[in-house]
């Protein structure tokens, strides 16, 4: 997919925001960054969330780490399928569909990773807005792991964004936001999915700030 | 000496003190051969960060008052984004904490600038005070709704409140001094600063016993008591650019040095409490605006009214 002129230049815009707006600090607690595949899995609370991430990777890491993200809500209006196909480049994905063939939702992630590149995953499904952390996680990560074993799924906390940016606000508030990057989890030989889930969660948790000063 | 001269002089000797420095650690880092040592990195942090800070100074110095009013201004939101992202907002204070970045910070400033201190004096602390608690109560959500208004109108006083003092001092009517304002800020800033600074360096020299063990493992008797002394001996030599004489620049400097001490400690008992070592990391080696204007936040609202009592019409 080429991008054009104006999409390179929204999306260089659109990091930048991010920046200036939330001061975002990355935390490279559990591992360094490297082109290798991964699947970064992050909490979720903003449609600005994989904004953030991209805005901590190192620029050659930046535009192989694409976002997942829902097709009801990228495919919506124009403006919408500009940024979600040509700025973000994600990889749209129906939900609630049932599908069979290769254009199920797994077998494209997975070919992004055979490709080379690197996926941007919020397994709670829907941003979080309510008072728990973190929402119960959605089995496609699961399908994902189980579908490429031998890639580094690693947790990601994007800390405070939904603080600047709550649902409904039009203005953000300029906090500091940060994104902690944990220890690279696999999963195990026969583990199963609510096992593999729960560690899932807790390497999330994990990374959590607020949670551990509680 | 011309008030132009002055500053020249000033910020020539602070570059000489800084080219000092800079040598001392190159020594140390040479002397320390091939294995980094984390002090010494983190003092070489420090000092090019001093560079920094001294250059974007300087620069406001050039512009003039106006010039720190803006730099202020940044400082004040820098500290402000520090403090309340460490605070536990909620949803509901949404508008409320647009207020106090997009409407308070600004007006305040603005009010530095245009020199209207009977307004800039009660804007805060009256309406500001007021008006906050209103905009979140009317949202409805009253959990922890005391300790949420309260933390961020601590933020208000601390980042914007008391840091906006530093640029009122160049507004500051002084018969005779008509002209050389920014001065006072160069003496506030330097000394208190020095202080820190000199805290640290005889901390690390002699310093056995702790002072509050509870809130810093850094803050050392023989550090407190010999930053603070020669800090109060290069404010009495700094006498000749202020208004003072040599003794009264001698009490003002103990004044604002003690001041910074506690404000030092203050800070540092909130971010003992939250669970961080540093305000932020927006200052390499030094960590975030907060951690280098805690000293000069406590000190400044004193010294201001201090000199305006004593020195102005």
């Amino acid at each position: 997919m080429p991008s054009t002129l104006l999409a390179r230049l929204a999306r260089s815009a659109a990091v930048l925001l991010a920046r200036l707006v939330t001061g975002v600090r990355a935390d490279w607690r559990g591992l360094t960054p490297s082109p290798e595949p991964r699947v970064y899995f992050a909490n979720h609370s903003s449609h600005g969330d994989f904004v953030l991430v991209w805005a901590v990777l190192p620029r050659n890491l930046r535009h192989r780490a694409r976002p997942v993200a829902a097709a009801d809500y990228w495919e919506k209006t124009r403006l919408r399928r500009w940024l979600g196909h040509k700025v973000f480049e994600a990889v749209l994905i129906e939900r609630g569909v049932v599908h069979r063939d290769e254009s199920h939702p797994i077998s494209r992630m997975a070919a992004v990773l055979d490709a080379g590149g690197s996926l941007i995953v919020f397994p709670e499904g829907t941003r979080n807005l309510g008072e728990e952390a973190l929402q119960p996680l959605k089995s496609g990560l699961y399908h994902l792991a189980r579908a490429r074993p031998d890639v580094d799924c690693v947790p990601v906390w994007i800390e405070n964004l939904n603080r600047v940016m709550p649902k409904g606000a039009l203005v953000p508030v300029p906090l500091l936001c940060t994104v902690t990057f944990g220890t690279p989890i696999r999963i195990g030989e026969g583990e199963d999915r609510n096992h593999f889930l729960g560690r899932a969660r807790e390497a999330l948790i994990g990374l959590c700030e607020r949670e551990a000063r509680r | 000496m011309t008030p132009d001269n002055e500053a020249w002089i000033l910020f020539g000797g602070l570059a000489v003190v800084l080219a000092v420095a800079s040598l001392v650690a190159y020594v140390l880092r040479r002397r320390a051969g091939g294995t980094a040592n984390p002090t010494v990195e983190n003092l070489v942090a420090r000092i090019n960060a001093w560079w920094v800070m001294i250059a974007v100074i300087g620069a406001a110095f050039l512009v003039g008052p106006t010039g720190l009013v803006v730099l202020f201004a940044f400082a004040s939101f820098a500290a402000l984004r520090e403090f309340l992202t460490l605070t536990d907002t909620r949803r509901a204070d949404h508008r409320a904490l647009i207020a106090v970045f997009f409407v308070v910070l600004p007006v305040q400033y603005w009010l530095v600038a245009t020199g209207w201190y009977g307004l800039f004096a009660v804007f805060i602390p009256v309406y500001a005070f007021l008006f906050l608690p209103i905009l979140v109560a009317v949202r409805g959500d009253t959990s922890g709704f005391m300790t949420r208004v309260a933390e961020m109108q601590w933020g208000m006083m601390i980042c914007i409140f008391c840091l906006s003092h530093v640029p009122a001092l160049a507004f500051l009517p002084i018969p005779g001094y008509e002209g050389r304002g920014l001065m006072l800020i160069a003496f506030l800033v330097l000394v208190v600063q020095a202080s820190d600074v000199l805290q640290y360096v005889w901390g690390k020299l002699l310093g056995r016993h702790k002072v509050a063990p509870a809130l810093s493992p850094s803050k050392t008797w023989e550090g407190l008591v010999g930053g603070i002394l020669s800090a109060t001996a290069i404010g009495t030599l700094l006498s000749v650019v202020t208004p003072f004489s040599a003794a009264e620049a001698a009490m003002m400097s103990l004044l604002i040095t003690l001041m910074g001490f506690f404000g030092g400690l203050v800070m540092s008992a909130i971010k003992r409490d939250r669970g961080v070592k540093d305000w932020g990391h927006m200052i390499e080696g030094h960590g975030g605006m907060l951690d280098r204007v805690d000293s000069v936040v406590f000190a400044a609202p004193v010294f201001f009214h201090a000199v305006r009592y004593w020195w102005t019409i």
